[in-house]
């Protein structure tokens, strides 16, 4: 099954409130994915600084130096702020390649969950209530956010596993259903030189979208010629730096449901997720069409 | 009337409670608060009562009805309505997919739209949407009657049997074996009755009938390009 959360706010009022609006959407969620939880979070961004987010099954082994160890490798200035089995380092935008590489090197047992200026990926396996807990989702504010709630069918029950998945700066993307042509497109995308870490399909979805991006394709583009390329069934959610997107595949069998007032929108794989956001009583409230690209921006 | 808030209460609670009534029961009249798109609301009721539920539910609203009349003040998720016997169930908002499906009996009324697979393999129930519909309605629907106001998604009936459809608006496309027939007097009546019924504002003259070309029951080895 899998749920989906989504919420995309036009009011910058309610942007202290993203992270709790989107907690309570993802934990209503649960009984269609208890088996890991993620959230993309896109926030407060620094000019010309990019964030990774770090994720370790030691983290204060792994995290206690951090900063000054990556500081020392690439020249530069890093912060790091730790959450639970997370930190997110923040140094010069033009240095985030260089720093991916001497993380690698540095503490090999890191994996990188997002980078980009604004986002920031929180995903671990077990309860979305207790992964919440975990990363005090709810404190969390920001401009727009994607979450997930997983029910594994085509890979493990891994923290690589867990969505949402980020594969290019500042995007990110999460997924009901499975793709069935997942293993011929990895190997593809990995001739082509896009980065694909897991053996989870979400991710070469994600994967898949990136590479057409870097290829010249809008986001739009890219999302209409996924409806030629992958095969299965698919809801996809997709967050950039200031955009909301969804697509249905053209079966549209898993489920979707999206909300819009003027102060947002908001999208759940079934209604009531969305039941206790304000003002949903007087909401647009639609499904999404199959085949058909839907997409917000700041 | 009986009031039953589903936040409060819980939802086994409420279905025990609509269940528990028979034809003879005197609690002819409950309203059903706060459903917030819960699963399963109203299922399996086999009484003459009247049901009114305060809201949008989730999945499998009203399944497998009897005798009831379920009336929804908001929109419903995948599977209103579904292997309905008979009685009524209304929507006043949307429906999700499969609508009606299986349903042996009964009137479904959607006011609003409704999505995919609408009355997909009905069997004799019959559904009058007010809006349109999505892909795949009335795929292999055996019998019953399926009207819509507005506009039909693609392969509408695809792999009909005898299930009659009703189409006043555009129709994207025709599923296999499904062809546009002749509309006679007995049709003009029958869609009187259930456009009545159903209190949708439409005359029967400005709907085109769909059936089976029967082409499809056996299987004819020149036919499987077709399945």
């Amino acid at each position: 099954m899998c749920g989906i959360v989504g919420l995309f706010l036009k009011d910058r009022a309610l942007e202290p409130e993203l992270g709790s609006m989107l907690t309570d959407m993802l934990v209503t969620m649960t009984d269609r994915g208890p088996d890991s939880a993620g959230i993309a979070i896109y926030g407060a961004e620094a000019d010309g600084a990019v964030k990774l987010t770090v994720q370790s099954d030691t983290p204060e082994a792994d995290f206690a130096t951090l900063a000054v160890d990556l500081g020392a490798a690439i020249g530069a200035e890093v912060t790091l702020r730790a959450n639970s089995t997370h930190a997110v380092l923040e140094l010069a935008g033009d240095k985030a390649d260089q720093a991916r590489q001497a993380v690698r090197e540095l503490r090999p047992g890191l994996r990188v969950m997002s980078d980009g200026a604004a986002i920031e990926i929180y995903k671990e396996v077990g309860l979305p209530r207790d992964v919440a807990d975990r990363f005090s989702l709810s404190a969390m504010s920001g401009s727009h956010g994607i979450g997930h709630t997983r029910m594994a069918t085509e890979s493990a029950v891994t923290t690589e596993g867990a969505h949402p998945f980020n594969t290019g700066s500042d995007q990110c993307l999460v997924h009901n259903g499975s793709l069935s042509n997942h293993n011929v497109l990895r190997r593809k995308l990995k001739r082509e030189g896009v980065r694909v870490e897991s053996m989870n399909d979400t991710e070469v979805g994600a994967a898949y979208l990136t590479w057409k991006m870097q290829n010249g394709s809008t986001l739009g583009e890219a999302l209409e010629s996924s409806l030629k390329d992958l095969d299965g069934f698919f809801t996809f959610v997709v967050g950039t730096k200031d955009g909301f997107g969804v697509v249905r595949d053209p079966i549209a069998c898993k489920p979707a449901v999206m909300a819009e007032t003027d102060k947002y929108v908001a999208f759940g794989s079934e209604y009531r997720a969305l039941v206790n956001l304000p003002g949903i009583e007087d909401a647009r409230v639609w499904e999404p069409e199959p085949a058909t690209v839907y997409f917000w921006s700041h | 009337m009986q009031t039953y808030d589903v936040a409060e209460n819980g939802l086994r609670g409420l279905n025990a409670a609509l269940q528990a009534q028979s034809d003879e029961t005197n609690q002819t009249s409950w309203e059903v608060q706060n459903p917030k798109g819960s699963h399963a609301i109203a299922v399996g009721l086999d009484a003459p009562i009247e049901v009114t539920v305060k809201g949008s539910t989730g999945y499998y609203c009203a399944g497998m009805n009897q005798q009831a009349t379920i009336r929804v003040e908001g929109s419903v998720g995948p599977g209103v309505a579904e292997n309905m016997m008979s009685g009524t169930v209304v929507v006043e908002g949307d429906a999700s997919q499969y609508a009606g499906a299986t349903g042996h009996g009964g009137l479904l009324v959607i006011k609003g739209n409704a999505s995919s697979r609408c009355g997909i393999s009905m069997k004799g129930i019959d559904i009058v949407v007010h809006g349109n519909i999505g892909h795949m309605s009335a795929f292999m629907a055996q019998a019953g009657n399926l009207v819509v106001c507005g506009d039909a998604g693609d392969a509408l009936g695809d792999s009909l049997y005898e299930a009659r459809l009703f189409v006043r608006g555009s129709v994207k496309s025709l599923g296999a074996d499904c062809i546009e027939k002749e509309i006679r007097p007995e049709h003009l009546e029958l869609l009187a009755d259930l456009l009545e019924r159903a209190g949708a504002n439409a005359r029967p003259e400005e709907f085109k009938r769909y059936g089976s070309a029967r082409q499809l029951y056996n299987f004819d080895v020149d036919n499987t390009a077709a399945y």
